[in-house]
């Protein structure tokens, strides 16, 4: 402690820690803990029926699969809104930047509405896409156009500042060197973005498997094929079943935090990674 | 979503607004918080207004009612959950017992004090269908053809869901030959045929109405008659089947609740307003039947006579039903089961 207390420069180490932790457990924990606590008032079969029925592990499936293919597209389509805003100069730049931060803003009970309207076989968008065999609202594909809309706003705006600070000399330099325009990208622009775009894959990924708003007006949440599970829980709460709720949120909690944790995990190689190449 | 969101806000501000109005000395005058279902608001407005003149006529108090409306199970949930509220108006008994047995808020013999099962208005399930029933759409096993896309809401979560769902089992026990399996077979297939499978009443109207997703709604009467009021009549028609079942939305006063709030005399009043001629009458022209023969006899032409089951004499009572039907891992999840 001795030797940890010498080396530190800015004094309250204690009192900041100490003030982080309490408050982490005040706001964070004690609320998760009393979802386990509840939990296990659960015989360990009666929780093992609970999470394992087939329309629950349907619900997974969904919420996680559609979550982690929202976070993907958000990563690809994100880092080109990024790069977009970062390196060209255009008209309405401004405006274009303010509209990224819209699905942050608005209550997602409004985006799932207009994105229902929108893309019901009466709507805007749906007349055109019906008669081609392609059906959005009601199905898992609205689920996926939903968690696409409020993630986002993530990845651009955590790639944004390290693309801002990434000097277009080093491209200039790679390119001088014999780089071809693939392999700037692909070996100096891409690296150091990576820890960037895995963490808004992560922030992306972490709102979208908890996401029940906007999900619920375009999903059609028919059981088995467009139910998400937060669904299921709310569904389980209008039966009275605190148990059996907080059995599948324990569920969810635990895969998000194994997600996120491995997320964290990459992230921290990628950082090694680059630090020992740099 | 953001209308429920909405509702709830004001739910808990009219909570709020309770809890300070109750506060010692600030007795200006008196508030009622009634918990009602999803379909209930456009006769609430009506009847709250009209007792609020009788019981200003009747005493020279001034009342004020504040209104919450939701998934009826949601409701009951809330109410469970801490909700202050004087009256709940659901959509099946089952989620007012459920006050009983969550909390003991009411005693269990609650149905018993008020007239007709404690429901002043009844309604029933029919069928909205496009003008002209392109689909030609009759009865109930109509909807279990290929092709029909049916809209009812969850009944794991909606009252008025339930009531469809036992309607469409009584009419298969009905039919020669009419056993469990056969109903089972006939709702598995109508389900199979649902494309929407919104968690409320007025969710499903939506998706019918606005979307334009379905060729056939399962709907409370009232939600019906609403729809075409709303929207016209030349986009919409009324389909009656053979057979259905008498939904009695039962109301009742929340003991714990008006004891501590002291508002049981104006709340027990209010419910009793439901069962005079006044009352009746605004239910029947809010497209609820009314109990009354009278006003009954008044409004005929509305109301068209159907066969009505009773979920007493099919079912055996609502916690039966419950059990057997809706209860995680009872019939309607089996048949979503693969």
């Amino acid at each position: 402690m001795a030797h940890i207390r010498a080396h530190r420069v800015l004094p309250g180490f204690g009192l900041s820690l100490g003030f982080t932790l309490a408050y982490l457990s005040l706001i964070v924990l004690v609320p998760l803990a009393a979802v386990f606590l509840k939990t296990i008032t659960l015989t360990p079969e009666a929780f093992w029926q609970t999470v394992s029925a087939p329309r629950v592990v349907a619900s997974y499936r969904l919420t996680f699969g559609t979550s982690l293919l929202a976070a993907a597209i958000n990563v690809v389509f994100g880092l080109l809104l990024a790069w977009s805003l970062v390196r060209y100069r255009f008209p309405g730049k401004r405006l274009v930047d303010a509209l990224v931060d819209l699905p942050f803003a608005l209550p997602t009970a409004v985006a799932g509405i207009s994105l229902t309207a929108l893309y019901a076989k009466n709507g805007w968008l749906g007349q055109y896409l019906e008669p081609l065999g392609i059906k959005v609202a009601f199905t898992p594909l609205g689920v996926l156009v939903a968690l696409i809309f409020i993630g986002l706003p993530f990845v651009v705006r955590t790639v944004q500042p390290v693309l801002e600070d990434l000097d277009t000399e080093i491209e200039e330099a790679a390119a001088s060197l014999g780089a071809g325009r693939w392999q700037t990208v692909w070996r100096v622009v891409l690296p150091t973005l990576l820890p960037a775009l895995l963490t808004g894959f992560a922030l992306a990924f972490a709102r979208a498997v908890g996401e029940y708003g906007s999900v619920i007006f375009i999903a059609g949440n028919l059981p088995m094929v467009s139910e998400i599970t937060p669904l299921i829980i709310i569904t389980k709460l209008e039966q009275y079943d605190y148990t059996g709720a907080t059995a599948v949120a324990a569920v969810m909690l635990v895969a998000s935090f194994v997600l996120l944790l491995t997320i964290n995990g990459l992230q921290g190689w990628t950082d090694r990674r680059a630090a020992r190449n740099g | 979503m953001i209308a429920r969101m909405s509702r709830r806000t004001l739910a808990l501000l009219a909570a709020l607004y309770l809890l300070c109005t109750t506060a010692p000395g600030t007795h200006a005058q008196t508030t009622l918080l009634n918990v009602s279902y999803d379909p209930t608001r456009e006769l609430y407005q009506d009847f709250n207004a009209a007792f609020a003149r009788h019981w200003k006529a009747k005493t020279g108090e001034t009342v004020s009612i504040k209104q919450s409306h939701g998934g009826s199970g949601k409701q009951a949930r809330s109410v469970i959950d801490g909700l202050q509220a004087d009256v709940v108006t659901l959509a099946l008994a089952f989620d007012v017992d459920a006050l009983n047995r969550n909390g003991g808020l009411i005693p269990a013999d609650w149905q018993q004090r008020l007239p007709h099962n404690s429901a002043p208005y009844t309604s029933t399930i029919v069928f909205l269908v496009r003008r002209g029933n392109p689909k030609q759409i009759r009865d109930w096993a109509d909807l279990a053809k290929p092709g029909i896309d049916v809209i009812t809401p969850n009944p794991k979560t909606s009252g008025g869901a339930r009531w469809n769902y036992l309607a469409a089992w009584a009419y298969a026990l009905d039919q020669p030959s009419g056993s469990d399996a056969s109903a089972r077979d006939l709702v598995a297939r109508i389900y199979k045929n649902v494309k929407v499978l919104d968690s409320g009443a007025r969710g499903s109207t939506t998706t019918f109405v606005e979307r334009g997703i379905g060729d056939v709604f399962i709907s409370w009467e009232s939600e019906a008659f609403l729809a075409i009021k709303e929207l016209g009549a030349d986009k919409f028609e009324i389909l009656i089947p053979s057979l259905s079942i008498l939904a009695e939305p039962p109301v009742a006063v929340v003991d714990k609740m008006v004891d501590k709030r002291k508002t049981r005399s104006v709340a027990t009043e209010y419910l009793h307003y439901w069962y005079t001629t006044e009352g009746q009458e605004i239910a029947a022209r809010n497209f609820y039947r009314p109990r009354d023969p009278v006003v009954a006899a008044k409004y005929a032409k509305q109301f068209v006579n159907v066969r009505l089951v009773t979920i007493d004499t099919v079912f055996g009572g609502w916690d039966k039903a419950q059990r057997m039907h809706f209860a995680d891992g009872a019939i309607f999840d089996q048949i979503y089961a693969k």
